[in-house]
């Protein structure tokens, strides 16, 4: 007999699907102008879970106008006022995180591991750090009262939903700014049931407002006049066209993108912590992940070790129902994702790299990848400069210090790197040459509210988290 | 429960024997030792506590907690020990649940060296002599003897009839580097293992890897150990503040891995002391599951150093097959 872990499933009684949601706008929720909506489904069994509403133009006026309504009153309660709904949000998320770790991985695919001990928890410490800065703007360094922008309109991925609702929604309240949010089209729910949160919390209306809906909607936001602030993380592509829509007017904008991230590995590493993080890099939430640590620049001295004790590694990884408690690797987002990363693994071994993947059975329903390894990649290949956004691993080598600087910062992107040696010196010298917004070491994806974010290059502009995260909504 | 002695290929004696030349003196060992990956701490910890998180139910936790069971090295190193002690944990040990005779039996009786002879007596006595005796010799928990002192401990409990021996390296030489010393002390009691009939008793060499303090000693240690012909390597006496780790032992378990795939030679490993729930054994085997695998999922490579530890499982176990919590007084008290 072998050690065959039985299922252990989350149950999904702890979370009340509607059949339908509408659009919430100033504290209401409503059924879209023309009355169009569509079905989100679970990537894991392709099961329609409910049907949302598909936000017009009009709609997103009525939401813009709420929340310019709401920004008179919002902006000029003291800053303690405002931090004590952020702080109710906050407990709030932490009492039912439950409830929404079962609904983010139902609606997104993420493994329930990742959703209840690693969103969540970041979830409730967004809010409860930007509700701690809320009356504290005068002393952030921006001078002594600073203003918020007025209207931010926000349009956020579907890799995590919850949590990047969180990184948006958290930093404009406490600054005073009212928002207009729109969730990704494939996992609208968490945001639909944070705006039941907002009611629980008592938040006045037209503070929060969110807009179900496709790129339309998001255009027609991202376009709106009365839009003072726009705040967006997805595609480059998107970005780009986000940056010519406002380029011209006096609106402000970060955009948080791509990225292709190095974790750049020397000889002299601690190899089985470099594993874990190398895993923990690209495999983590499916590679769903724009700082994912996707080229792996590993020295050659010690490639073969590596490899080895990687792909190891991988044949322990154990892909399926994102809601058993010991799934590592969950479901593709959606099939055009499954679609895109399929072509672009094809295009890798088109070119001559070499592709490796463990054994592992996938479900028959839904769309998954297996966690893939592609050895022999060089940087004329595409797998090593277009972002997968998926379970894929390219390999590159080195051989000294400055060739991985140079390797590493060959890229269109720049959100983050890894550097794993034991070697504190080579690691403050290989920090200070990366272009890149969040460098690790010794470690990989870990997230703090208090530690900024963003990328250099393609990878977008401004920041997000930390001190650095109000000034993208205070008038400084 | 048969415990089988390991039997070597000539293809693993003769990568053990290439690597003779680390140990050649002082410098070689003191080198390949500090060459060794290092280790990061927070990674190591992260990595235990998410193999922590594994959720183990119904099938895969009846056979887990039997596996348990089996894997134990029932304990009693107690000043006040006697052979009516020694003979009620025997009696225990072959019998754990005297309610459920599908209980599995542990896989040894834990005490020092003078209690052996009872051990083995008791044992036979009561239809269980597959049960193994182990001893903690070479003044077991200190260490602080004289060689000729730790060997003739070793003999002493290897003539009473000790199957295994549970050794303890000098902390205080491994810290102050003299690892060449701690080497040939290993080395040294192994052959004190040596039964007249030219088989051995099994040698568990153990760290104290509390007092060590870093991993990265953990991991030069079991190298040494494993280099110097150890059969299984231990965290832990038990008998300091702070003894088996999720994260010591997952280092410890990977360096068997790593010195598997340089030798050939697979070495055991044992945790113990402070060991008490069946939720922390469950970690621990999921710890060996997705390190090791199979091969090592047996009471031939891994063991549980503990003595309350039995109690909870058969708690769990009873739990399991009827439905209902019972409690301690549901469980012998020995």
């Amino acid at each position: 007999m072998t050690f065959d872990y039985a299922p252990a499933p989350e149950s999904r009684a702890v979370v009340d699907i509607a059949p339908s949601y509408g659009l919430f706008i100033d504290g209401e929720f409503a059924p879209a102008s023309d009355g169009k909506a569509f079905k989100t489904v679970s990537p894991s069994s392709e099961e329609a879970l409910s049907e949302v509403a598909q936000a017009s133009a009009e709609d997103v006026d009525r939401a813009v106008r709420a929340a310019r309504k709401a920004f008179e009153k919002w902006s000029a309660l003291p800053g303690a006022e405002r931090a004590k709904y952020l702080f109710r949000i906050a407990r709030i998320i932490q009492e039912r995180s439950r409830e929404l770790a079962v609904l983010e991985s139902l609606d997104n695919g993420k493994p329930i591991r990742e959703s209840r001990d690693a969103d969540l928890p970041l979830v409730a410490a967004h809010f409860f750090y930007y509700a701690g800065w809320a009356d504290k703007l005068d002393h952030a360094g921006y001078g002594p009262n600073p203003r918020p922008l007025g209207v931010a309109g926000q349009v956020i991925p579907w890799n995590f939903p919850l949590l990047m609702l969180a990184w948006k929604i958290a930093p404009a309240l406490a600054t005073g700014n009212t928002v207009v949010l729109k969730p990704a089209e494939t996992t609208p729910l968490s945001a639909l049931f944070f705006a039941d949160i907002c009611r629980q919390a008592g938040l006045p209306k037209g503070v929060v407002n969110i807009l179900t809906g496709d790129g339309s909607t998001g255009a027609a936001l991202v376009g709106h006049p009365d839009v003072d602030k726009v705040a967006f993380t997805g595609s480059t592509e998107v970005g780009k066209a986000i940056a010519r829509t406002v380029a011209g007017t006096d609106k402000r904008v970060t955009l948080e993108l791509g990225g292709k991230a190095a974790n750049i590995v020397f000889d002299d590493a601690p190899i089985d912590q470099a594993v874990e993080g190398i895993v923990n890099g690209i495999f983590f939430n499916q590679g769903h992940v724009c700082c994912a640590g996707s080229r792996l620049l590993v020295q050659e001295s010690v490639q073969d070790e590596l490899l080895e004790a990687l792909k190891r590694r991988m044949r322990t990884l154990r892909v399926g129902d994102p809601l058993d408690k010991n799934t590592d690797i969950g479901a593709i987002n959606s099939a055009e994702q499954l679609a895109r990363i399929t072509a672009l693994a094809d295009a890798g071994e088109a070119e001559g790299a070499e592709r490796w993947a463990p054994d592992c059975e996938l479900p028959g329903s839904g769309y998954w990848f297996a966690p893939t390894l592609f050895t022999g990649v060089t940087q004329a290949h595409r797998i090593a400069r277009e972002e997968i956004f998926g379970p894929v691993l390219s390999v590159l080598t080195f051989r000294t210090p400055a060739e991985a600087v140079e390797k590493a910062n060959n890229t269109p992107y720049g959100l983050s790197a890894g550097i794993w040696t034991e070697k504190g010196s080579r690691m403050l010298w290989m920090a200070s040459k990366l272009r890149a917004g969040v460098i690790w070491s010794n470690t990989f994806n870990k997230f703090d509210p208090a530690s900024p974010f963003g990328g250099y290059k393609e990878s977008g502009f401004g920041r997000e988290g930390g001190r650095h995260g109000l000034e993208a909504y205070l008038n400084v | 429960m048969p415990i089988t002695v390991p039997a070597y290929g000539k293809e693993a004696a003769g990568r053990l024997a290439s690597m003779a030349d680390v140990t050649a003196d002082d410098g070689a060992l003191r080198r390949f030792l500090h060459g060794l990956p290092g280790v990061d701490a927070v990674g190591l910890e992260a990595r235990a506590a998410t193999l922590g998180t594994r959720s183990i139910k119904t099938t895969a936790k009846a056979y887990a907690i039997d596996l348990a069971i089996s894997m134990i090295d029932l304990t009693t190193l107690e000043g006040a020990d006697t052979p009516g002690k020694v003979r009620a944990l025997c009696a225990k040990g072959s019998n754990p649940d005297p309610t459920d005779r599908t209980a599995p039996k542990v896989a040894a009786i834990c005490v020092y060296p003078d209690m052996v002879a009872t051990a083995k007596e008791a044992l036979r006595s009561s239809g269980a002599p597959d049960i193994h005796v182990a001893s903690v010799a070479t003044a077991f928990p200190a260490g602080r003897a004289a060689l000729p002192v730790k060997l003739a401990d070793t003999r002493d409990a290897v003539a009473a009839g000790a199957d295994e021996i549970d050794m303890v390296i000098d902390r205080g030489a491994f810290l102050s580097g003299r690892y060449l010393e701690v080497f040939e002390e290993i080395k040294a009691v192994k052959e004190a293992c040596a039964r007249p009939d030219g088989s051995a008793a099994h040698l568990k060499v153990i760290f104290e890897t509390g007092e060590l303090q870093t991993y990265d000693n953990v991991r030069r240690v079991s190298w040494l150990a494993m280099l110097a012909g150890a059969d299984f390597i231990k965290t832990s006496t038990g008998k300091v503040a702070v003894n088996a780790t999720p994260p010591v032992t997952l280092l410890m378990l990977e360096a068997v891995r790593d010195f598997h795939a340089a030798t050939g030679v697979q070495v055991g490993v044992k945790p113990a002391g402070g060991i008490r729930t069946t939720k922390d054994a469950l970690k621990y085997l999921v710890m060996v599951n997705e390190t090791l695998g199979e091969p090592w999922l047996t009471a031939d490579w891994f063991r549980f150093g503990a003595s309350s530890l039995l109690n909870d499982l058969l708690m769990q176990r009873q739990k399991l097959s009827t439905g209902r919590y019972s409690g301690p007084d549901y469980v012998t008290v020995d």
